[in-house]
């Protein structure tokens, strides 16, 4: 007989369903198979009624961020291997409502990004003629780790300031409004300021430093939260010494 | 049909369900003996500045076993939040040279550097 492998998967059917429970699904064991895989087949094969996303299945777009044994990760990047001989949990990601089974609702974290105004903002318009907004690979070394999210969420499952405060605008935004703040063809600073600066942007951030752990694409928003507290208190300083000269 | 998606609660003890919470939780902790240390040093200034009879006192209330085992306690946690604190640093102050960034095991190491220095003048200047 055949390798196989246990998943526990979280199941909440709300038409049906006043609380999310675990269901237990048997799957065949293969080297080269991903937890991504694994739920795939019991789609086709043994359950079509278990929802959840994904798209490229190679770590790009994002969509398969699930908790797997206690661990936020994305399912298309988590083989069965590493959990061999025991049994894989597989949640929805914390601190998100739950729509369905391992479907989340992400609409406060698409307003927490747009909020931060995740977009080259130029210092001054200039017309098309004149040219591109050039740049050096020093330039672009300073921010171009930072270019890597995927808005996967996996730091938003990880850190515990949002999931007991709903209103922290959290890491994935924060770090994405500090690349735009360190590059050099942008002049947004200020305009993000109101929400990366205020009590539910930065200053939330306890430094717990599990986002930066959790992230698939080596980001680091803690690093990018912090170095934003310093800059937003020089900011400070700066504003108090001499008002409305640094606007 | 109607949406009706599901919050799952944070636990009370969602700091015990994974080992780098608990780590996370510890090094708040040891903020409290960092503060409870200098307050400590503050009330020591205050003593010194009454006399030498008030500075006495205070370096004999502060010698019996409770008065070393606290400050032994100060010192395991202070060491604990400063050896976590200069990980982080690399983090929170990066630097960048000539476009590349500086390696963190370089920035981490001078601050032990820094921290050695200091402690060496601190020595000299109380003549031990």
């Amino acid at each position: 007989m055949s390798e196989t492998i246990t998943l526990e998967v979280l199941r909440y059917l709300p038409e049906t369903d006043s609380e999310p429970h675990f269901q237990r699904y048997t799957v065949p064991y293969k080297d080269e198979w991903v937890v991504l895989d694994a739920l795939n087949h019991i789609k086709d094969h043994l359950d079509a009624t278990l929802s959840y996303r994904w798209s490229c299945h190679m770590a790009v777009c994002g969509s398969c961020g699930m908790t797997i044994n206690n661990e936020p990760k994305l399912s298309c990047h988590t083989f069965l291997r590493d959990y061999r001989g025991g049994v894989i949990r597989v949640e929805p990601l914390d601190h998100f409502p739950i729509e369905r089974d391992l479907v989340i609702v992400m609409d406060s974290f698409m307003d927490k990004l747009s909020s931060v105004k995740p977009y080259l903002i130029p210092k001054q318009d200039k017309p098309l003629s004149s040219g591109e907004y050039l740049q050096t690979p020093g330039e672009l070394n300073v921010f171009h780790q930072y270019t890597q999210c995927i808005n996967c969420m996996l730091c938003y499952a990880a850190c515990p300031q949002v999931g007991l405060n709903e209103d922290f605008v959290g890491p994935a935004a924060l770090a994405l409004a500090h690349r735009y703040n360190l590059d050099s063809r942008d002049g947004g600073k200020a305009a993000r300021a109101d929400v990366v600066a205020s009590n539910e942007g930065i200053w939330e951030c306890t430094f717990v430093g599990a986002c930066s752990q959790v992230c698939p694409k080596c980001v680091d928003p803690a690093a990018a939260i912090q170095q934003t507290k310093i800059s937003a208190s020089v900011d400070w300083l700066k504003d108090l010494l001499t008002p409305g000269a640094h606007t | 049909m109607s949406r009706r998606p599901y919050m799952r609660k944070v636990e009370r003890s969602w700091w015990l369900q994974h080992p780098r919470y608990i780590l996370y939780m510890i090094r708040e902790l040891t903020s409290l003996f960092v503060g409870l240390y200098c307050a400590l040093l503050a009330v020591g200034l205050v003593r010194l500045s009454q006399g030498h009879a008030a500075w006495d006192g205070f370096v004999a209330a502060f010698s019996g076993p409770l008065g070393v085992v606290f400050q032994l306690l100060c010192l395991v946690f202070t060491t604990y939040h400063s050896v976590t604190w200069f990980a982080l640093t690399p983090k929170a102050m990066p630097l960048m040279v000539k476009g590349e960034p500086v390696p963190g095991g370089v920035i981490v190491g001078a601050h032990y550097v820094a921290w050695a220095a200091v402690s060496i003048a601190v020595l000299i200047g109380a003549g031990i």
